[in-house]
């Protein structure tokens, strides 16, 4: 039972269908082989390790001489020992022993290069990996919004392992090329007249493989692109498999996955045939040479100019010479991967760190909790601003709703509270403090965020609740439950607070795992805390329990909420109304209500959340309530 | 990403087609498991294989004539060494006398007055030349008809895998981690393929190559022959122990990797809750745990592969040591000529490449058990929904839908327990019901993704079990409550369940979901690409989009379930509005937490512990006072409130 037959592709390719568009060929870089900048900056990660590597490049010649005194020696035995008419024995038996010592230092050579060289390359990768990641802890946030996390993480690990495997080829090639001066020399040298005929085929090959090398690169590459097609079409089946069955899209999506799945087969059979390709080629020049060697270096030896070892031992040459052409120009493609992998890297590694702490940055233990904004204009697009010139203060221990319409700059203000950002002009101070002169780290003991997206990370809850808070006991993350109301729905858990969570806390509601990122501020215990109030409607239950779980995070804090409830907005000392980054007006539910201006108008269109009302709908409320102003 | 790294160093350089160990790393972690019976694997896998009749053919030809151009080479050269040195002693004793009857006929022939050694070296050379482009010529077929049948084989297994993964039903991926299906359909397919064209053919290589081998050195002369044999069981052993280990140790970086990768992803995806915690330093800290974990295991990786090669290397030559000895004692004593110690060397440096090969064999047999295992595993599972075989097609008269007494569950786990309801055309049913009440598995039962375990379903009198699948799911929409984004442009989203729509219907869908606007003012319009590559949505609009997939296919019957939550109020209002032409004739469930969202409906069921416990107009819930109104005065009386509610009563 083949698929074919269980199921015929029968249907024509609906015009409105596709499938998992994969990375293009474009997308694959065909660059430069070497990239002298790439080189220069990678070697100073390599020079933690020169001793090794050094050590490993001793190795690498040294297992390379030996390779190549191997078959001088056999032409010892040959041409001394084993002499037409010898007959003593204890020749030979030195030349044994001096073959065995080659031997030892072969083995040896060869073991430590192989070792040195793995381990440095691995070494070598983390070392990269972790440079870029701890870069990427630091940048700033304005650079991860624009980049996928995607991106980021094939930089990570394809890239990185694209130059580890730079790393080891480097050092191999090193002894690849050892290798071949190191043959020729000694054909040359044996018999320089045998030696030029045999060598004349070497060009041959040279050339026959740089011919080869674009296509059979460009049908290997057909090859992977069209792999990791066919892999993400799987993998987009499987995640959607719902929608996919729900919309009884299975005899399409198999036509459209075969057709993929063709092309990969296509290209693959293509790029096999480009491989063993060079079988015949190379066997048909080492048969050339080998022919050479019978004809010439037969009649050399009739004639009495050459003693048969050097036959034997150019026969034992003609065997190995080719691999290390062959192995520097496959290694000419990972030159290239490198090179263009390196740069990627370094493009990361490169992105400034534009926050950072001063030199005097301070870290006091203790803050008011008071935030003030003055005159702060701020944009993310040079002469966009988003916020313009706004001026407000929070006092110690009071809650303050923003509020307005989407794009009115309310996550602009909280993010630089936590200065996710620099502001533009003015200044943004945190206890009486200007961020820009406070620690990174102050910043993150006093101001706490709770996200309108609930971020888990795996493990279990009692990890996610502690998170980085040092000193946290079990006692503090159960207080922290309670008084959130997660304790409950916890307990329920099979293991409790040791429930191992799946990805992104994929075994816990919505409501849930809002809750859990309450009892993660609380335990954090900081004075301010800037909250972000999820949009999505959860069962009226939980909703509840959220609302009681606000009210206690806020108690003894100062907050700051983009508020998307009306009660949460009615619940605040202060609403502050913002639009198009400007305050419009501020100041209690009450007292906007009786002011009839934007705050009321849109109060009274019953949306859920100022976010959703259309645009239109905003436009007149403005109208009106500048109408009204005028 | 990692089909193509075999091949590409395939048959070119063996010794670096160790795929570095981050290369593979992208979250696939898979134990070897013990599956059906190797064997049985193995007779499945080479019943595929004897498809291909005429490729199987010609590949086993090209390794008999592979093996020997392969073995003549040696003797050849041996050979040339006794004409260059036997023929100027004026004494013929070439090496080999096949060979020697052979060249001393042709030299006949060449007749007197051309030197004979000259002839002979000529010959001799000519030979070794055809020889060598004979084992080039075959080894090309060789390896190419293996790698294409591997591919072949590969192609009909992931359409295999494909096609099943498409009908296995919900309860099979619900029970499945989706990480673990496309391992098996990426890794496995991947392992049986090389398995297909490293193993299978080229063990029949090996065998035979080797085999003539030993026994040509073993007849010649039977202590130099066991001596230059010697390392064969070594080398053998080691390289079979050695891979094994290196597989065993790779499954288990694998998975410190994927742990790895884990770390990395939700550190760059929750940047945000880093930053706010100032938490650095702390992730940096879980980052060189992890980091270091792999960091040991490929050094264990490496070890193994150093010691190996150069232990392989040393045992070769510590036989070569014997042979040159040995065999340059019987040379000294006349017993052979120095061609055919020559000729012994030869036959060590042809076999050695082959033996090295063996442990790669037998690591691709014991990898091939394992995925092909795995992967029969899931082909040979039957969907436990599937058309009855005289099923027919679902004939809608009316449209009307009829729970019969439902009961659904897993063992002890019972989420309905007789749940009887009727939806007429034109009418909408509004289900509520506090979270795992079984809300959604009504939702589910009606496309048959589940089937009841006691009761049954109709639509129009027929149970959904006589039907076939296609006709149902055709008829049925489901709105889900998670909207999964294809890949690809808006409108092939939106035209997902009818990729044939014409673009007015998909337009009209999309602006009845309130999604119109919104698609026109993107640069790109309907032709902007989405999903996990292109323009990410909020969570409202996946759901608009979800509604218009739906909607755009006129199903007979609609099912909201909970598909409006991250939609506001006021545009649920509209795109009820705007539903209300399609939906006049048709029946309607609408599932929601918001009471707003089905206030409407002709009928209410007020679901809890899988048991319908109120059912009724609005009006005659409310006026019952019981769970029904419960939840109105919680949902509805805050925001009619003024001032503070936040110590609203309890939640339970």
């Amino acid at each position: 039972m083949t698929a074919r037959e269980t199921h015929e592709r029968s249907h024509e390719i609906p015009p409105k269908a596709s499938i998992k568009l994969g990375p293009t060929l474009d997308e694959e870089v065909f660059g430069e082989a070497f990239n002298g900048q790439v080189v220069g900056r990678f070697m100073k990660y390599i020079a933690a390790y020169k001793v090794l590597l050094w050590v490993a490049i001793t190795a690498v010649i040294v297992f390379t001489i030996s390779s190549i005194a191997i078959p001088l020696i056999v032409k010892n035995v040959y041409d001394d020992a084993l002499k037409e008419g010898a007959t003593d024995k204890s020749k030979l038996t030195t030349m044994v022993i001096i073959f065995l010592v080659a031997v030892g230092f072969n083995f040896v050579a060869n073991y430590f290069q192989e070792l040195i060289v793995g381990r440095v390359a691995e070494r070598i990768l983390i070392d990269m990996r972790r440079a870029m990641y701890e870069h990427i802890q630091r940048i700033s946030l304005s650079f991860m919004d624009k980049t996928e996390i995607g991106k980021l993480m094939s930089r990570l690990q394809g890239d990185v392992a694209a130059l580890q495997e730079f790393l080891q080829t480097a050092v191999f090639a090193v002894g690849d090329f050892v290798l071949l001066i190191g043959i020729i020399g000694a054909m040359l040298w044996l018999d320089w007249r045998l030696g030029l005929m045999t060598l004349a085929v070497l060009p041959v090959l040279f050339i026959i493989q740089i011919i080869w090398l674009p296509y059979a690169r460009q049908s290997f590459l057909r090859a992977r692109v069209t792999s990791s097609i066919v892999s993400g079409a799987l993998a987009e089946n499987i995640n959607g498999i719902r929608a996919v069955q729900g919309l009884s899209r299975e005899y399409v999506n198999y036509d459209l996955f075969d057709i993929r799945a063709t092309d990969n087969l296509k290209a693959a059979n293509n790029a096999s045939k480009f491989g063993v390709m060079m079988l015949p080629i190379v066997d048909t020049l080492t048969g050339a040479a080998m022919a050479i060697v019978v004809i010439m270096g037969g009649f050399f030896v009739l004639g009495g100019t050459v003693e048969v070892g050097v036959m034997v031992a150019f026969v034992l040459f003609v065997q190995r010479f080719f691999d290390p052409i062959r192995a520097l120009t496959m290694h000419y493609n990972v030159l290239q991967r490198a090179m263009a992998s390196g740069e990627r890297i370094f493009e990361v590694i490169d992105v400034p760190v534009d926050i950072k702490d001063k030199p005097n940055a301070i870290h006091p233990k203790e803050i008011d909790g008071s935030i003030s904004f003055e005159n702060v204009t701020f944009g993310y697009v040079e002469n966009q601003p988003i916020l313009k010139d706004i001026n407000f203060e929070v006092k110690p221990g009071e809650t303050v709703a923003l509020v307005g319409p989407t794009g009115s700059g309310k996550t602009s203000t909280t993010a630089l509270v936590h200065r996710f950002y620099d502001v533009w002009e003015g200044t943004v101070k945190v206890g009486g403090y200007d961020v820009r002169d406070l620690t990174n780290d102050s910043l993150g003991e006093h101001v706490s965020m709770v996200l309108q997206e609930p971020f888990l990370f795996s493990g279990t809850i009692l990890e996610n609740i502690i998170y980085a808070k040092e000193g946290a006991t079990r006692e503090d993350v159960v207080a922290a439950a309670q008084a959130v109301g997660a304790h409950e729905f916890i307990m329920k858990l099979p293991d409790g607070y040791e429930t191992e969570l799946e990805q992104r806390g994929g075994n816990l509601s919505l409501g849930q795992r809002q809750l859990l990122s309450f009892a993660r501020a609380i335990v954090a215990d900081s004075k301010i805390l800037v909250l972000d109030e999820a949009t999505a409607s959860i069962d009226s239950y939980t909703e509840m329990l959220i609302q009681q779980a606000l009210e206690r995070l806020m108690e003894g804090r100062t907050g700051m909420v983009i508020a998307h409830r009306l009660a949460t907005i009615r619940g605040a000392d202060r609403i502050i109304v913002l639009q198009d980054g400007g305050i419009v007006e501020q100041g209690n539910h009450d007292e906007l209500m009786a002011n009839s201006g934007l705050y009321s108008r849109l109060y009274s269109m019953n949306y859920a959340s100022f976010d959703d009302i259309p645009d239109e709908l905003i436009a007149q409320a403005t109208n009106a309530a500048q109408g009204r102003a005028t | 990403m990692l089909t193509s790294c075999g091949f590409i160093h395939g048959g070119i350089v063996t010794a670096t087609s160790q795929v570095t160990p981050a290369g593979k790393a992208a979250g696939t972690s898979s134990r070897p498991v013990v599956g059906a019976s190797s064997a049985g694997v193995f007779m499945r896998i080479t019943r595929m294989a004897l498809q291909y009749r005429w490729r199987l053919f010609f590949g086993l030809i090209t390794i008999f004539l592979a093996s020997g151009f392969q073995l003549a080479i040696p003797i050849l050269i041996g050979s040339s060494v006794d004409a260059a040195l036997g023929l100027e002693n004026g004494d013929l004793r070439i090496a080999n006398s096949a060979v020697v009857a052979s060249i001393a006929s042709v030299t006949d022939i060449v007749g007197e007055g051309s030197n004979p050694a000259k002839t002979a070296l000529i010959i001799i050379a000519v030979l070794l030349f055809i020889a060598s482009v004979g084992r080039g010529l075959s080894a090309m077929f060789q390896n190419y008809m293996g790698e294409s049948i591997g591919q072949g084989i590969g192609y009909e297994l992931r359409m295999l895998y494909y096609e099943k993964l498409q009908r296995l039903s919900f309860s099979y991926h619900a029970g499945v981690h989706t990480g673990d299906l496309i391992t098996r359909g990426i890794v496995d397919v991947e392992g049986v393929r090389m398995f297909v064209q490293t193993a299978l053919l080229r063990s029949v290589f090996l065998v035979v190559l080797i085999g003539t081998g030993m026994y040509l050195m073993l007849s010649e002369d039977l202590v130099l022959g066991l001596i230059s044999l010697s390392f064969v069981p070594f080398i053998a052993w080691q390289s079979t122990a050695a891979q094994l280990k290196l597989r065993s140790n790779w499954y288990a970086l694998q998975e410190r990797l994927s742990a790895l990768t884990k770390v990395m992803d939700e550190n760059l995806g929750g940047i945000r809750v880093v930053r706010s915690f100032a938490s650095q330093d702390h992730e940096m800290k879980k980052f060189d745990v992890a980091s270091n974990e792999t960091l040991a295991l490929a050094n264990v990786q490496v070890g193994i592969r150093a010691s190996n090669i150069s232990v392989m290397g040393l045992a070769f030559m510590l036989s070569m040591a014997g042979v040159l000895w040995v065999g340059g004692l019987k040379v000294i004593d006349n017993e052979i000529s120095a061609g055919e110690l020559t000729q012994f060397l030869a036959f060590m440096s042809i076999l050695l490449q082959p033996i090295r090969q063996i442990g790669m064999t037998i690591n691709g047999f014991a990898r091939g058990s394992a995925t092909g295992g795995r992967l029969f595993q899931v082909l040979d599972i039957s969907p436990d929904i599937q058309d009855k075989p005289d099923a027919k097609d679902l004939e809608i008269t009316n449209g009307t839908l009829e729970f019969h007494n439902v009961s659904f569950g897993y063992e002890e786990d019972i989420i309905l327990n007789g749940v009887s309801f009727k939806v007429e055309p034109g009418h909408t049913v509004g289900i509520v019901g506090p979270p795992g009440s079984g809300k959604s598995t009504i939702a589910h039962l009606v496309p048959r993704f589940y089937d009841p375990k006691e009761g049954y379903i109709t639509i129009d009198g027929q149970d959904l079990r006589d039907v076939t699948l296609d006709s149902l799911r055709k008829a049925v929409g489901v709105v889900e409550q998670d909207t999964f984004l294809f890949t690809a442009s808006i409108e092939h989203n939106v035209a997902y369940g009818d990729p044939w729509a014409p673009d007015d219907r998909i337009e009209t869908a999309s602006q009845h979901a309130q999604l119109g606007d919104y698609i026109d003012r993107l640069p790109g319009g309907y032709n902007t690409l989405v999903g996990e590559r292109g323009v990410s949505l909020s969570g409202g609009q996946r759901q608009r989009l979800s509604i218009a997939r739906s909607i755009m296919l006129k199903p007979q019957l609609i099912i909201f379930d909970d598909s409006t939550a991250a939609i506001d109020a006021a545009t649920e209002q509209r795109i009820r509005a705007a539903l209300t032409e399609l939906t006049k004739d048709r029946a309607t469930i609408i599932i929601s937490h918001r009471l707003s969202s089905l206030m409407h409906a002709d009928e209410i069921l007020f679901i809890e512990e899988g048991k319908i416990v109120e059912r009724g107009s609005h009006e005659q819930l409310l006026t019952q006072g019981g769970h029904y109104n419960d939840l109105y005065e919680l949902q509805i009386r805050p925001n009619e409130q003024s001032g503070n509610n936040m110590d609203e009563g309890s939640a339970s």
